[in-house]
């Protein structure tokens, strides 16, 4: 069985070999991306692609929310309007379940599978098979301003606890000179404030469902985290924290307004990239922080190429897959904009490199992708896999909710009890709805 | 209009109408003006107004990133093409409402209006079914069809309101000439409905370029109007307000010249009959 | 007075507008309404059977129903209220003799010309941000705290860009009424020693009534459906969600069709019942 398998591979694989070098069937792809600065660099070097393979493409350049919305439309209708789509650790295995992607069962040996980094590689397979091939993988970290933390007479340690964080945070703020201890995400959306605010309360104790799938936000671990949430931001938070999201808050540490930030890994080379950041020479990293409860408030996600199943181009698709996740797409890119700019986080092979390795923030990435662990996200157990989300098909909806009721908290026009409450009645209402 | 106006008091009338004028207009032009900033000058504080050193970078950055002709040749054809079809079905349908009233005339008329009120996200799924169903998916043929649709109550009705102005003795006297139906609406009715007919034409140009649900969530690639243009600056990473400043400028440009090339004709033509 | 023959031509002229309206109307609410008696969740593969009238129940019965109609209505409104005051008084102004006067007209309606998408993103960025945007820059300037808008005055914020964006277009079609307006009878009633208060109270403002409806109508179609603006500044949170904005959460967002299409079937009934309420006095005044 696995020897015929791998022997039909090789036979697919020497048909796209003989497909790559003839120019006849040369296709043009359409791919939906998401535009993040890695996916605008990938833009620029479609030409390379081009140039390899005949092929050509065309982009789909679309923000986060409306990228999500327009592929979920097409691939749940089968429209077939992109040969390829950017999506994320949510959405592949549900994608996966519904038979709606093709499966990357046969990539090449070139490509190396087993070089993807486990972590990623799971997050993105469904049955064990992988559905969708990470571009770029990220956890979350402290990133912080190591110039304030010396003012401020302490030191970071590798694994702060949150007591830490919030006392180090207080003591930085200075908001006469517009120095806000800390910077965290407020904005409505589950994959914003959503995201920021799940992955924490984790490290709270606190869970999305029981093993029931009954909500949890009547148990008190909730209301601790919002409350030491809150506390925390209006003490050493900036002004109108309920609308920042992942680009506000990284203008404002690239701007030198924040003493930490806790976010993506990815943001890393952004704040130490002098070209963009004024205070690039002055920033520490360290993991998210903790309780001492066992779990860290860390998430885990991949952006990932994925084939809707059922497009007739699938053979260049692979082919454009096996070019931009390679690891030769990533000597590329060091080649052209240095090491510091390389897509991180999929592949083992990049942290073995020497090279890579002397890149401030390349350790603590991943270190901090090695501690998430989505199968087990939370301190009691969870009937759901994933850390800053459950992967259930009510998950995006729901959350955004939740996540708009919290961050009416965050401006002041609820107490966190209300909102908790509010938070318990539509995930209960939205559970019963969708048949649990 | 013989009133002896002093000219002090036509200084304080220039005075506050271009004070708010210029008010009305600040946001768009402090926008333009933001895109020729650097991305450190479009946040300083101090904002800096006109004396900063003046860059074309951002609009490199921009057309580098996508391809901006494409996006307005594509807006172009979906807004001209779905206007001059929308006229195409309107202006027999408001000659006939305006010439041979009948009782329900009116009842169709604000039937059509209402039809405009339906909520266009309720309807997504059906109308992207039917769009794969018959191949139209990503192409300007079906946002011409759709975009007109959308509009056809409001060309209509306006149409309408402008025919009603124009005295059907004319048409009669015509008539009595001898002249047909086709020479009546060919010959006799449009030259007078000449302006109306073109400022309906410009707010529905107007109207569908502006228009951003369906142009965004019918199209991928091919047909992708500048509305999808727009939709890939609203949170790059960093700092952006320069490059969102560019973005938006280029967006907004060909409209906004059209329409000031054009004001007068839209200011004439735009009374909805509501001037006798 | 119309011949059999001209009437019947009528007819034949009036069929395409009428016909496509027709279907474009038809097609979609039939699928629409065939969906709301549905479980229809495309996440779990699509058509899961018959649902009766759990999705209108269901949609109703949510805690977020009344205040998105609440919303619909108080942005409706205070858009109408604003659009139509200052179209008034910028209507009269733009009446008045002065030096450049085609100028300041096209500086007026320029916002009209932007997209929502693009005045969204430039007012929520640009301009209301609360660190890097231009108003807090003016606030620090004065001493002031700056003001979080969208978070704290969403809905006020919200009115605001939305009446930036129409304001043009009440004022464009006030500014032909007024310009139309008897200046014999304005004399008149000038020399008659009326102030002027009362001048714009008994002969100004019946004059602008027609126009005034018609504002009125062609911006609450438009209003009742804004998404755009909603979308990309608050994203419906901060009591924002509009009833529009609610529809795309449960279509979209929770990927609920059969929900969301019962919804829409609400929203068409509220939109004909603000209809039924307009048509009865533009309907009159359409007879004038």
């Amino acid at each position: 069985m696995t020897l015929s398998r791998r022997s039909a591979s090789t036979a697919l694989g020497l048909i796209a070999a003989m497909s790559m070098t003839s120019a006849a069937v040369s296709e043009e792809l359409t791919i939906a991306t998401v535009n993040n600065g890695d996916m605008i660099r990938m833009q620029g070097l479609t030409d390379d692609f081009t140039e390899k393979t005949g092929h050509t493409v065309e982009w789909v350049t679309l923000e986060e929310n409306v990228l999500r919305q327009r592929v979920t439309t097409d691939i749940s209708t089968k429209g077939g309007a992109f040969d390829l789509m950017t999506i994320g650790m949510y959405e592949t295995p549900i994608w996966a379940k519904n038979g709606w992607l093709v499966p990357l069962d046969d990539l090449s040996d070139e490509y190396n599978v087993d070089d993807l980094l486990p972590a990623m590689a799971n997050g993105l397979s469904y049955d064990g098979t992988l559905y969708a091939a990470p571009f770029y993988g990220e956890s979350s970290m402290i990133m912080y301003r190591t110039d304030l933390m010396e003012k401020a007479g302490l030191t970071m340690p590798d694994a702060p606890t949150w007591d830490f964080i919030k006392e180090a945070a207080i003591a930085m703020t200075d908001r006469d000179n517009e120095i806000n201890g800390i910077c965290l995400r407020g904005k409505a959306g589950w994959g914003e404030g959503g995201a920021f605010i799940t992955a924490m309360s984790n490290s709270f104790g606190a869970r999305w469902f029981d093993e029931n799938w009954k909500p949890q936000f009547d148990t008190q671990p909730w209301a601790d985290t919002l409350n030491f949430y809150v506390d925390l931001m209006s003490k050493a938070g900036p002004p109108g924290y309920a609308t920042n999201g992942f680009n506000e808050n990284l203008s404002l540490f690239q701007q030198g307004k924040c003493g930490m930030w806790i976010d993506a890994t990815v943001a890393a080379s952004f704040v130490t990239n002098p070209n963009e950041s004024t205070v690039a020479d002055k920033v520490g990293f360290a993991l998210a922080p903790d309780n001492g409860l066992g779990k860290r408030s860390n998430w885990l996600w991949a952006w990932a190429l994925a084939i809707p199943a059922g497009t007739e181009k699938e053979a260049a698709a692979k082919e454009f897959i096996e070019w931009a996740t390679s690891t030769s797409y990533i000597e590329l890119v060091a080649e052209k904009e240095g090491w510091a700019n390389v897509p991180p986080g999929a592949r083992t092979s990049l942290y073995d490199n020497p090279d890579y390795q002397s890149v401030p923030f390349a350790k603590m990435t991943l270190d901090s992708i090695l501690s998430a662990d989505p199968n087990n996200p939370t301190v009691d157990p969870v009937p759901y896999v994933g850390i800053q989300f459950a992967a259930i098909p009510e998950f995006a909806g729901i959350a955004t909710e939740v996540s708009q009721e919290f961050s009416a908290v965050y401006a002041g026009q609820q107490t966190v009890e209300e909102a908790l409450e509010k938070a318990q009645a539509l995930t209960t209402d939205a559970m019963e709805a969708a048949g649990y | 209009m013989a009133r002896a106006v002093t000219t002090n008091r036509k200084l304080i009338n220039t005075l506050i109408a271009w004070a708010i004028g210029l008010l009305i207009f600040f946001p768009i032009l402090w926008t333009i003006l933001t895109s020729f900033k650097t991305e450190a000058q479009a946040i300083s504080d101090p904002p800096v107004f006109l004396f900063f050193d003046w860059t074309l970078e951002n609009y490199s950055i921009v057309q580098e990133r996508s391809n901006y002709m494409r996006f307005l040749w594509n807006s172009i054809i979906i807004a001209g093409g779905s206007t001059v079809l929308g006229l195409i079905v309107a202006v027999p349908a408001a000659w006939s409402m305006a010439f041979v009233p009948s009782k329900r005339t009116k009842d169709i008329l604000l039937w059509m209006l209402s039809t405009k009120m339906l909520p266009a996200v309720g309807v997504l799924y059906p109308i992207y079914l039917i769009f794969i169903e018959l191949g139209i998916l990503d192409t300007r043929a079906g946002l011409v069809i759709v975009l007109m649709l959308i509009n056809l109550p409001i060309i209509v009705w306006m149409l309408y309101t402008y025919f009603k102005e124009i005295p059907g003795e004319i048409l009669e006297a015509a008539r009595m000439d001898g002249a047909s139906l086709k020479d009546e609406i060919l010959y006799v009715l449009t030259p007078m409905a000449v302006p109306g007919i073109a400022s309906t034409l410009l707010l529905n140009f107007i109207l569908a370029w502006n228009e951003a649900f369906w142009t965004l969530n019918l199209t991928a690639a091919k047909a992708a109007p500048l509305t999808a243009f727009i939709a890939s600056y609203s949170s790059p990473e960093g700092l952006f307000y320069a490059k969102l400043s560019a973005a938006s400028t280029m967006a907004i440009a060909p409209i906004l010249v059209l329409g000031w090339f054009s004001q007068k004709q839209l200011v004439r033509g735009l009374t909805f009959g509501a001037v006798k | 007075m119309a011949t059999q023959q001209s009437r019947s031509a009528a007819r034949l002229m009036m069929a395409p507008a009428v016909i496509l309206l027709l279907g474009w109307m038809l097609v979609p609410l039939i699928m629409t309404l065939w969906f709301s008696f549905r479980v229809y969740l495309p996440m779990r593969g699509g058509d899961q059977g018959w649902a009766g009238l759990d999705n209108y129940i269901r949609f109703v019965s949510s805690s977020s129903f009344w205040p998105s109609i609440q919303v619909t209505l108080i942005i409706v409104g205070g858009v109408l209220a604003i659009t139509i005051v200052f179209g008034i008084m910028l209507a009269l102004l733009l009446d008045q003799p002065m030096w450049g006067q085609g100028i300041v007209r096209i500086l007026v309606i320029a916002p009209f010309f932007v997209m929502p998408t693009v005045s969204a993103l430039v007012w929520k960025n640009i301009f209301m941000d609360p660190v890097n945007g231009l108003f807090a820059h003016l606030w620090k300037f004065f001493g002031a705290t700056p003001v979080e808008w969208l978070s704290q005055a969403s809905l006020q914020s919200i009115i605001m860009i939305v009446s930036w964006q129409w304001l043009p277009f009440a004022t464009l079609i006030l500014l032909t009424a007024v310009q139309s307006l008897d200046g014999e009878q304005m004399e008149a009633a000038e020399m008659d020693g009326a102030p002027v208060h009362k001048r714009f109270w008994f002969l100004t403002l019946p004059h602008l009534g027609r126009a005034i409806t018609i504002v009125v109508l062609i911006q609450t179609i438009f209003l009742l459906s804004i998404f755009a603006e909603i979308f990309v500044t608050t994203g419906g949170a901060f009591g924002t969600r509009t009833l529009t904005y609610l529809i795309f959460q449960r279509v979209l967002e929770s990927q609920n069709v059969g929900l969301g299409s019962a919804g829409g079937v609400y929203a068409i009934i509220l939109a004909n019942i603000v209809a039924i309420f307009l048509m009865r006095i533009v309907g009159k005044n359409l007879d004038k």
